[in-house]
């Protein structure tokens, strides 16, 4: 059992904001992924067996939400805005800018571990397009000549 | 953000969305909402009216679902079973996942002003004798989770929230739950799995939700703007709701305008407002360069509205007349140096990633016809193509599919066949796309996860 004392501390917490215990495999695998970035085949395992529920149950839901990372990320994950306001206001632009700054395509993580690079669909920012998240930070509208200065921002 | 809340020509005190909105762009905390008349509803609720007449309100008011559908929002209520022999727990659930493409008001709403929220949320549970709710919120809506959690601590120290609400007989908390991600998740059926923690396929219907939906109790979902109409149509009444629409269906909404304008954001304005004032005046109009086409009224699955039908109301029963729907009234505007192609591309690709892959129509069709479209803006189409997304168009429409998402991803290729048949003709005869902006990279990831 990999979870630390910590974790099931704060995954008790959350059992009774649900009426069953599998019904809190969504929130319980936020907080774990929240405390090591993503969930590994271990993690998925020891959560399964925490909230009474098999791997395959538990892998068929974080496979389904594209918010769980079941591959290692950088320690900063980059999502770029590629519906159709995002897109008419000038999404391959920003896309390119921030390819070249970090040096990798979407899909993949910068050499250093410092960024992951991942597409996204509407932002619910069309007012503020091209739009991209880093973390939990939402930037529009970004030019390109902006991405540098931006991403420098994140170590 | 440029999305304000002051506007010409319409007073502060008919502005019920946006009222107790901060000028700092903070979220209105407890006491600004109070100062601004914030749950007197609730407290006229409690105090004066049983909870059917609660329903009875929101079903005078004309009120229609804001996440799109426009279904009776009281209609919806008024089949929630009553009284001592219902089932129990019943639940009041928050469709807060807004992932609709082109769809941008619920994220200003909830940042802005999370108590009304709140306050729209208890007058369901209150109306409908609920137990308890959730707030079914985005992933990747920080700025909303913590202006909600804000306002969740506030409410519930205060008293407007949880056991004997201002002191009455009436209780009720609510949970902030926050998406895994994924598009169907806002399909309600599949979002009450989603709360469940089962994979979110939309479930069949009937049972209708209302008699069985999450955890099997009798449930309430709508969408984050529909809840916040419901207190000030209690607190002042329906005749005073109905006064603030230029057309007959009542109220006020936030509208809101993408695109190549001088003033983007959104804009509480109301409900039969013309579209061209909300582009020309509100969103300042055009920026210099740029002329207007077509434009997508209410997210990417409503038909485009070609430029020169801009004169329409902008309302529920209105949007007919442009061959369209209201959806959830967020203009994006397609201007003369996009491809239409092109644009309606993005959004089919976008469905067909989206598809949750449970009925064949949805998750085998969506993607040829993407395949398709992208032989089309590329110069590989082929003669008879056009003809052929035509046809899915029309077999997705035909009944054959288990839930809205594949009937909703054909509208803007529908409208786009009918209103730019030389542009899709020109990119057949020409060999693809001349645009200065055209194509799509946006299914850079198709068929991986990560």
């Amino acid at each position: 059992m990999s979870l630390t004392d910590d974790e099931i501390r704060q995954l008790d917490g959350i059992l009774g904001h649900y009426p069953d215990r599998r019904a809190a495999a969504a929130t319980a695998m936020r907080i774990v992924q929240a405390r090591r970035r993503w969930l590994s085949d271990e993690a998925i395992a020891d959560l399964g067996e925490y909230l009474g529920l098999t791997v395959a149950e538990l892998d068929g839901i974080a496979t389904f939400g594209n918010m769980v990372f079941r591959k290692p990320v950088g320690r900063h994950v980059v999502l770029v805005c590629d519906s159709f306001a995002c897109w008419s206001l000038g999404y391959a632009e920003l896309r390119a800018a921030v390819e070249a700054e970090l040096g990798v395509g979407m899909g993949q993580t910068t050499e250093d571990g410092r960024f992951t690079l991942l597409p996204i669909v509407c932002l619910g920012a069309c007012d503020r397009g091209p739009a991209m998240m880093v973390d939990d930070e939402l930037h529009g509208p970004v030019a390109p000549g902006q991405v540098p200065g931006l991403l420098g921002g994140y170590s | 953000m440029t999305s304000r809340p002051g506007l010409p020509g319409y007073p502060a005190e008919d502005r019920p969305f946006t009222r107790a909105m901060r000028a700092d762009g903070r979220p209105a905390a407890l006491d600004d909402y109070v100062a601004a008349g914030g749950y007197e509803g609730l407290r006229r609720a409690i105090a004066d009216l049983q909870p059917r007449e609660v329903t009875t309100l929101v079903t005078d008011s004309g009120l229609r679902g804001r996440g799109g559908a426009g279904y009776s929002t009281g209609r919806k209520w008024s089949t929630m079973p009553l009284g001592p022999d219902a089932p129990r727990p019943k639940y009041i659930v928050c469709n807060a996942d807004e992932m609709e493409p082109g769809s941008f008001k619920d994220r200003f709403l909830m940042e802005r002003n999370p108590h009304v929220l709140l306050e729209g949320m208890l007058l369901a549970g209150f109306a409908t004798e609920s137990d308890e709710g959730f707030i079914f919120l985005r992933a990747q809506y920080d700025a909303s989770y913590a202006a909600l959690k804000g306002a969740l601590a506030e409410a519930r120290e205060r008293g407007y929230l949880g056991e004997h609400i201002l002191g009455s007989g009436f209780s009720m908390d609510i949970e902030l739950h926050t998406s895994i991600g994924r598009y169907i998740c806002g399909e309600a059926s599949a979002m009450l799995n989603a709360l469940e923690s089962q994979r979110p396929n939309p479930r069949a219907r009937p049972p209708h939700m209302t008699g069985a939906g999450l955890f099997s109790r009798p449930t309430v979902v709508n969408n984050v703007e529909s809840y916040m109409a419901v207190p000030a149509i209690v607190r002042h009444g329906v005749d005073w709701w109905k006064a603030l629409s230029i057309i007959d269906e009542g109220g006020t909404k936030i509208f809101g305008v993408a695109g190549r304008v001088a003033n983007p954001g959104c804009f509480e304005l109301p409900m039969g407002v013309p579209m061209r004032e909300l582009i020309e005046v509100h969103a300042g109009g055009m920026l210099p360069g740029y002329a207007l086409r077509a434009v997508s009224p209410g997210g990417a699955s409503t038909s485009l509205v070609p430029a020169d039908q801009v004169d329409v109301p902008l309302g529920f029963s209105t949007m007919d007349e442009v061959q369209s729907r209201l959806g959830t009234g967020t203009l994006v505007l397609l201007d003369d140096q996009t491809c239409p192609v092109g644009m309606t591309l993005n959004m089919m690709q976008f469905f067909a990633q989206e598809s949750c892959g449970w009925c064949t129509p949805c998750r085998e069709g969506l993607q040829w016809m993407a395949a398709l479209l992208e032989d089309v803006e590329y110069g590989r189409g082929r003669p008879g193509d056009l003809e052929m997304l035509a046809e899915g168009v029309w077999f997705m429409q035909s009944d054959k599919c288990f839930c809205d998402l594949a009937p909703g991803a054909t509208q803007p290729l529908e409208s786009a066949l009918r209103l730019f048949p030389d542009d899709f003709a020109r990119h057949l005869a020409g060999g693809g796309c001349d645009y200065r902006r055209h194509g799509s990279d946006a299914p850079a990831l198709k068929g991986t996860t990560w």
